[in-house]
């Protein structure tokens, strides 16, 4: 593996990462434009408030560790993706704005004027801002950005793979949400909450693998280098992101939920790489290879060498903000007066 | 209508400009929380805790909108100025991937350090918000590094349009680098410290000048006040630096349109046909402050062409500008000083408040005018004698919509956060126990300590 190899596959990471924690929240964001009215609404918006507050800006960081090593690493492919896709880079940009801020206000503002006015602003900007990625990716994936030139900002973005992965984008965040919260809310001892995420995550996923079915068709008749490298070499991933689907499902059924979260986030990172693997080695155009489209080697060496000591930093850090806020103690819900577990240690 | 390459500037300018007043308090508001903190946990004044639990909360606030308009402008980077990161983006990206990792110290840490309060023990919590301040350190430095970089770039070759020979760590600590980081630096610790102080100086000149709201202005004022004085010497020091390296910039700055030996000050006037009229003048006063020596000749505008030339007028309002709030800081901070130091209090006069009312937002306008100075005396260069501006923007036509797009956007952002963060200043104390588990929000019954 060359240095460019290793880079491109840390952008990846970045990726990955940035779907099952990031996607994950936008999620919840859908969720909570889903959540009803009400007193049932306020408790399920509370679970998810409470789940995503302490890890999002964290989740977050990712987008910006991708496209940070984007341009580092890949200087030309980043300016021609960027440069193409002006208007869904501009619009989900707008959408990160309205989400990340709205949210932090909204949670200022408890109870307050609005409050709803800034909900309503996080959960629709939760469901627009994946959509707009999902479309950047689908133009990058069917072949629709020139390396080194710019392509047609306008169908490079609307073509039927950009849309279906938008729509796919929105799904697998739905999904992966609902899944992650069956386990918070048993977690933190809503049994009822549990049941209810756990019916919309069997339904979003079942209809996400109905969805990428007919998907296989839709990238056949549009992007056929794409399906070619799918049905070939990156065969036995897209088999395996599949079944571990499949067996979230069942794990879900089954209400084994520590298990339907692994298997989960397995499917979708799978299914990333199923697509990275279809690709390889090239970037952006088929005749374009990774090598050519590097940086020179005494950056790579350099960004390399940065990340490994930063990874020892950054390793155990994030270790220790998920455990923390994954090993709550089993929690009482706001109202009864019950005490939190703050003012137990202060006993 | 504006034209495309005008529009992506000021949408550039409009993004970072915004960023930046944000990010400076990033930069100092962890450090006056965990000041206070730390006071609190020493002296076991439940005052300082309360503080600092209220500090917190707007620093939440501050700290989302900062990682959002941070990450807008990693997005501009490339859909504003491909041509730039396409050719250069190897150059100056080690700066912005290391500023990365520092991104997200600084993001996990205050994951923690404000949803485990009253989960961990005092001292581990207060050590939790240690690695926040010294990466939101670490990331002013990185990105102003990368913004060095663009006045001053070292570490490549270029052959045939495209970069060989790249020296990240080179390019990284070029010229520019030492001056323009460290009084970036001293920037945010004086719009956080002035700000902040700003605020409390509102109520005490409405009456509220209890225990309270002193200590809190004081710690806050004490901030700024010991960046002030060293933010003019590092000042001079940059000063130097451009009229050594950057003589068009300097010849902008100061409006000097003509080569002159023994050149004079000129303060202030209005630029017309390549002259500056009404200006307050100095004799050899330039010679002096930019080369120590009172004959020294100065470079003017006239040694390059018109169209290498940056936008005159707006640079050396703006230096002007910077330098006059600098010093009238620098004076309210010895006033400031002089009484602490003779008669251990807080000044009584009510003309202090008044001015420290001003100095926050004074604060901003030198910083703001300080980017100025930076960026369109650089024009019109993006980076400094290498690539032009009108080379490197995005050649799409209709860029100028995405301008319009978010303008609006910025503004309801601002009135949002402001509007947000008096809320905050309003709301009821909050001791840090949750006593409710699914927040650790606001503790209605928290006691006030007036
Ligand atoms: C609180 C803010 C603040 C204050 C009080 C000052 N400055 Fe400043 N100045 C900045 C904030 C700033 C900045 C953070 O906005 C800049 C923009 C780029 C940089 O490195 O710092 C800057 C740039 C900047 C530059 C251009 C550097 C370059 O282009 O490379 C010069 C020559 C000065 N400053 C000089 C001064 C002097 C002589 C000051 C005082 C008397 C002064 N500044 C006060
Ligand atoms: C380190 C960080 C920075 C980087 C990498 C950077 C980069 C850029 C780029 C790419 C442009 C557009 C090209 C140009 O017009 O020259 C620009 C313009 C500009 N930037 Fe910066 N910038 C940085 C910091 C800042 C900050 C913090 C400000 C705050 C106010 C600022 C103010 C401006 C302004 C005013 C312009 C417009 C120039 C004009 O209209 O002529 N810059 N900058
Ligand atoms: C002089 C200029 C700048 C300084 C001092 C600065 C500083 C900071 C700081 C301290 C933060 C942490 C968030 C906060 O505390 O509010 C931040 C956030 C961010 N900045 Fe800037 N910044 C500058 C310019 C830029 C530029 C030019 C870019 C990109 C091209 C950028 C990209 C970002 C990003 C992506 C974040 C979000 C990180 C997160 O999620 O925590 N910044 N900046």
């Amino acid at each position: 593996m060359s240095a460019a190899d290793v880079c491109l596959a840390l952008l990846w990471l970045g990726i990955v990462a940035y779907v099952l924690f990031g996607g994950a929240d936008f999620g919840a964001g859908i969720w909570d434009l889903l959540a009803g009215r009400g007193e049932p609404g306020r408790r399920r918006r509370e679970l998810l408030e409470h789940v995503i507050g302490p890890v999002w800006e964290t989740n977050h960081v990712w987008l910006i560790f991708a496209v940070v090593i984007g341009w580092t690493a890949f200087p030309r492919a980043f300016a021609s993706v960027a440069g193409t896709l002006v208007v869904p880079l501009t619009l989900a940009a707008a959408g990160i704005i309205f989400r990340g801020s709205s949210f932090a206000f909204r949670k200022s503002l408890h109870g307050e004027r609005f409050e709803g006015l800034f909900g309503i602003l996080f959960a629709t900007s939760s469901l627009l801002t994946p959509f707009f990625l999902g479309t950047v990716a689908g133009a990058v994936a069917s072949g629709r950005i020139p390396y080194d030139g710019y392509g047609d900002p306008r169908t490079s973005w609307t073509n039927t793979t950009s849309l279906f992965s938008g729509l796919m984008a929105v799904l697998v965040c739905a999904y992966l949400a609902a899944t992650y919260l069956t386990r918070d809310a048993t977690r933190t001892g809503r049994d009822d909450l549990a049941e209810y995420f756990r019916g919309r995550a069997l339904f979003v996923g079942w209809l996400t693998g109905a969805l990428a079915v007919v998907g296989l068709v839709v990238i056949a008749q549009d992007a056929e280098a794409l399906f070619i490298g799918l049905t070939g070499v990156a065969l036995p991933v897209a088999a395996g992101s599949v079944l571990s689907g499949v067996a979230g499902l069942a794990l879900l059924h089954a209400r084994r939920y520590t298990a339907a979260r692994l298997t989960a986030a397995g499917a979708v990172a799978l299914l990333l790489a199923a697509w990275a693997a279809a690709q390889y080695p090239y970037i952006l155009q088929p005749g374009v290879t990774i090598a050519e489209a590097a940086a020179g080697e005494a950056v790579l060496a350099a960004v390399l060498a940065s990340l490994a000591v930063g990874a020892a930093l950054l390793v155990p850090s994030l270790v220790w903000l998920y455990v923390l806020f994954q090993r709550e103690e089993r929690v009482v819900e706001a109202g009864d007066g019950e005490p939190g577990p703050g003012e137990r240690d202060r006993r | 209508m504006i034209e495309d390459l005008v529009a992506a500037r000021m949408q550039m300018a409009l993004s970072l400009g915004w960023h930046i007043v944000v990010a400076c308090l990033g930069v100092g508001f962890p450090a006056l929380v965990l000041l206070a903190e730390w006071r609190g946990i020493r002296t076991g004044d439940r005052g300082w805790t309360l503080l600092a639990r209220r500090w917190a909360k707007a620093l939440a606030v501050v700290f989302a909108v900062g990682a959002v308009s941070g990450t807008i402008l990693s997005f501009e980077m490339g859909l504003l100025w491909p041509g730039l990161m396409g050719t250069y983006g190897e150059v100056i990206g080690l700066p912005f991937a290391i500023e990365g990792i520092a991104f997200f110290i600084e993001a996990i840490f205050l994951g923690i350090y404000l949803f485990a309060w009253g989960r961990l023990p005092p001292r581990a919590h207060l050590l939790s918000g240690i690695p926040i301040v010294l990466a939101g350190l670490a990331s002013a430095f990185f990105v102003v590094t990368a913004n060095a970089w663009m006045q001053q770039p070292e570490g490549f070759r270029l052959v045939d349009g495209r970069v060989v020979d790249v020296s990240p760590w080179e390019a990284m600590f070029n010229r520019a680098t030492p001056h323009q980081t460290v009084h970036m630096l001293l920037a945010a610790l004086m719009v956080t410290g002035f700000l902040v102080a700003s605020v409390y100086a509102v109520a005490i000149l409405r009456g509220k000048g209890d225990a309270y709201h002193r200590r809190a202005f004081a710690l806050a004022f004490s901030l700024g006040a010991v960046a002030a004085p060293a933010q003019v010497a590092v000042g001079d020091w940059a000063a130097h630096s451009v009229a050594e390296h950057q003589p068009v910039k300097l010849a902008a700055m100061e409006a000097l349109f003509r080569t002159e030996q023994g050149a004079a000050l000129r303060l202030g006037g209005i630029v017309v046909d390549d002259e500056l009229r009404y200006a307050v003048e100095i004799p050899n006063a330039l010679s002096l402050l930019a080369y120590w020596d009172p004959d020294a000749t100065v470079a003017g505008l006239e040694e390059v062409p018109p169209d290498l030339r940056p936008p005159v007028g707006i640079v050396h309002w703006a230096f002007d500008i910077m330098v006059a709030v600098g010093l009238a800081l620098l004076a309210l901070s010895a006033w400031f000083a002089v009484v602490a130091w003779r008669r251990r209090r807080l000044p009584d006069s009510s003309w202090f408040y008044r001015a420290a009312v001003v100095a926050g937002p004074a604060a901003v306008v030198a910083l703001e005018a300080g980017w100025v100075v930076t960026e369109v005396g650089r024009q019109p260069w993006i980076v400094y004698g290498q690539m032009l501006t009108a080379d490197a923007v995005n050649p799409m036509s209709g860029l100028r919509y995405g301008f319009y797009a978010l303008l609006p956007v910025y503004v309801l952002l601002t009135v949002a956060l402001i509007y947000v963060l008096r809320r905050l200043a309003r709301a009821p104390f909050d001791d840090g126990a949750a006593r409710r588990v699914s927040d650790y929000r606001v503790v209605p019954d928290g006691e006030d300590p007036r």
